[in-house]
């Protein structure tokens, strides 16, 4: 049996991608999640692969129950993506896409802080380049945003884990808690790529400025490691429900007033990441497993949306829901996908969303937390409003737009086929995402009573979808850029930071021109009294010289004469 | 429909209205939707509830929220959120 990395598998697999061409390439890149897949799938649990460096063992292949389902779904959704990229030419997409899953893979599989934080900032390094592959100024200045947060992100975990070392003179990766400094600097490091409320922003600023086939890849990864590493370091953490739930409720009031549908598709994402966090705060085996099963089949449901918003964006040129509408018409394929990761994300019985955000719910339900059980409803009525309805209705259908593009290209239709199968597969069969769960599942979602208070909530948030329209209440799609708390740094910082550089220019200024001034008199008068014309450079006649070499010589030869006598 | 697909990408055709986009269309599909609301409070009383927390197995709990939930979703977003955040779209490019 062979031992190795699968993350490093993708890593190394991706170095000669830009030597490949044609089908030989296309093979490559699928055949690398494959063979990762099959050996992961291979490996019992354990620690199976250790380096040494910096005087410490890092173990750079711990198999968990845990680290297990994360490398699974993390596998799946790179194969998905790679099929989904195929006609991309640009060769740096496809080499960073696949470093970036490899890195998000190797920190899942890390059993120690270092190697976390190497892989950690791998994943911010390599992922840039797919909002960057947008070339336009947009996506620079975002990329450029995005990347000093990832990056920064990393170095409050780099000293974090250089305290708790200290502390514990221990890097192993286990329960870290928030009882040490370091442990709250890691929590900060992880809340940042978690997209905790007020650290979320970079989320809905960088991914809608990525390339249509980067935002699918953004959208698995970094994120979800985040909610991994919450669960490996924090469960039960009591302050996690509440920050859960407060991602789950705020993001859904701005998707609802977004006009850009991949940016909605990132609030929703950030609402999403909120449920997981819920789940990892309760932190009992069914909150855990809930959470690690929402994970599992939000990154299905939830790049097959971002594949299709992807697809109408490659088509149309845009995905703002006031130039779309009508695309039903010439789109089916993408329409039928769109509506299944619609029906999936809003949890609609027999789709995934349902058999996994349920088991959050009921762990909120069974541990006492009835007022958070209310906001992750309330949630789900949300979600179901501005993803489930709002993103097919505004892209598909509503009024029409008179745009007709062509069908998505077919690998984008056979990754959102296969996406979709996915979804309906958890749905119809949990029983085999429970089988991988990192804790036995006791856990029955298909009971009258559920099935029929889900259907309930659902088709009663569709009815007040329908009346506010009808009634003209729901508000219009409008072209406008929506502040959010990247204001303070868009904004306010950098007003902050102009009033600093001109109060530090007028300083500079001064102060030179003060030493500029006195440096120029001193050089002046020097100039006066030696310069060419000074008194005391003037040039004096070679005779007058002769004099004085006389006059010397003769007053030596008197003081000598008088010296003799 | 079919001939349509055949035009060329994005280009703008006249106003040809889908089934889906005729009025009374539309008025059905929302008549449907009242009525299968209807049959699933209705279903209340058939299907029994083991309600955990007590007051989730009142009639009609989950619909009443469901559609109270979204109305306030929708609304607090139109008159609470969006008078305060919403700026020009190029409020950035400068």
């Amino acid at each position: 049996m062979i031992e190795f990395p699968p993350g490093l598998i993708l890593i190394l697999g991706a170095l000669p991608v830009p030597f490949l061409r044609g089908p030989v390439r296309t093979i490559w890149m699928l055949a690398l999640p494959v063979a990762a897949f099959v050996l992961l799938y291979s490996l019992p649990e354990g620690n199976h692969f250790a380096i040494s460096a910096f005087g410490q063992q890092l173990e750079l292949l711990r198999v968990d129950g845990l680290s297990k389902v994360f490398g699974y779904i993390f596998l799946i959704a790179i194969f998905l993506g790679v099929i989904y990229s195929l006609h991309v030419r640009a060769i740096e997409e496809h080499v960073s896409g696949l470093v970036y899953s490899g890195a998000a893979i190797g920190a899942v599989f890390a059993g120690d802080l270092v190697s976390l934080f190497v892989y950690w900032e791998l994943t911010a390094i390599s992922s840039v380049f797919l909002i960057l592959a947008s070339r336009t100024p947009e996506a620079l200045a975002a990329g450029m945003r995005y990347l000093i947060i990832q990056v920064g992100s990393g170095v409050l975990l780099l000293a974090g884990l250089i305290m708790i070392w200290h502390e514990t003179g221990s890097i192993a990766f286990e329960h870290i808690g928030i009882e040490s400094v370091g442990g709250v600097l890691i929590l900060l490091a992880f809340g940042i790529k978690a997209a905790f409320p007020l650290l979320h922003n970079w989320l809905q600023d960088a991914y809608p400025q990525a390339t249509p086939t980067g935002t699918v890849l953004l959208s698995a990864f970094t994120t979800k490691l985040a909610i991994y590493a919450l669960a490996r370091g924090y469960a039960g953490t009591e302050e996690l429900i509440w920050i859960g739930a407060v991602m789950a409720a705020f993001p859904i009031f701005f998707a609802v007033i977004e006009n850009d549908l991949r940016r909605v598709l990132a609030y929703s994402l950030n609402n999403q990441l909120g449920f997981m966090v819920v789940g990892i705060g309760i932190g009992t085996e069914l909150a855990l497993n809930g959470a690690a099963a929402h994970a599992f089949a939000h990154i299905i449901y939830k790049a097959l949306l971002f594949m299709s918003m992807g697809a109408v964006l490659h088509r149309t040129g845009t995905v703002l829901a006031s130039e779309l509408g009508g695309l039903y018409k010439s789109m089916p394929f993408t329409t039928v996908f769109c509506i299944i990761g619609a029906a999936s994300i809003s949890a609609f019985p027999l789709f995934s969303g349902f058999i996994s955000k349920s088991m959050i719910l009921s762990a909120a339900a069974h541990e006492g937390h009835y007022f958070v059980w209310g906001v992750l409803l309330f949630a789900s009525a949300g979600v179901f409003h501005h993803s489930g309805i709002k993103i097919p209705f505004f892209a598909f259908f509503a009024h029409d737009s008179g745009k007709r593009p062509k069908e998505a290209p077919l690998n984008m239709l056979i990754a959102m086929a296969l996406a979709s199968a996915l979804c309906i597969g958890i749905g119809v069969w949990p029983s085999a995402l429970y089988a991988i769960l990192p804790f036995h599942v006791d856990y029955v979602p298909y009971t009258d009573s559920h099935v029929l208070s889900q259907v309930q909530l659902l088709f009663f948030s569709a009815l007040a979808f329908t009346v506010l329209m009808r009634t003209g209440l729901y508000p219009p799609e409008l072209r406008s850029t929506n502040l959010d708390s990247d204001w303070l740094y868009r904004r306010v910082g950098r007003s902050i930071l102009q009033y600093c550089v001109q109060t530090v220019g007028s300083m500079h200024s001064g102060i030179y021109d003060l030493v500029v001034r006195r440096c120029k008199r001193f050089v002046e008068q020097l100039y006066r009294h030696h310069g060419p014309h000074g008194i005391i450079a003037r040039t004096w006649p070679t005779g007058s010289m002769v004099l004085w070499v006389a006059i010397l010589l003769v007053t030596y030869l008197a003081l000598y004469f008088i010296d003799i006598f | 429909m079919r001939e349509e697909q055949l035009k060329p990408d994005n280009a703008a055709v006249p106003a040809q209205k889908g089934w889906l986009e005729r009025k009374e269309n539309v008025t059905k599909i929302a008549w449907a939707l009242y009525v299968v609301c209807a049959i699933l409070v209705l279903l209340d009383f058939l299907i029994h509830r083991h309600a955990e927390m007590g007051f989730d197995g009142n009639f009609g709990f989950y619909g009443a929220y469901g559609f109270i939930g979204s109305v306030f979703l929708v609304l607090v977003a139109k008159y609470g959120l969006r008078p305060i955040v919403k700026r020009s779209e190029d409020y950035y490019d400068d």
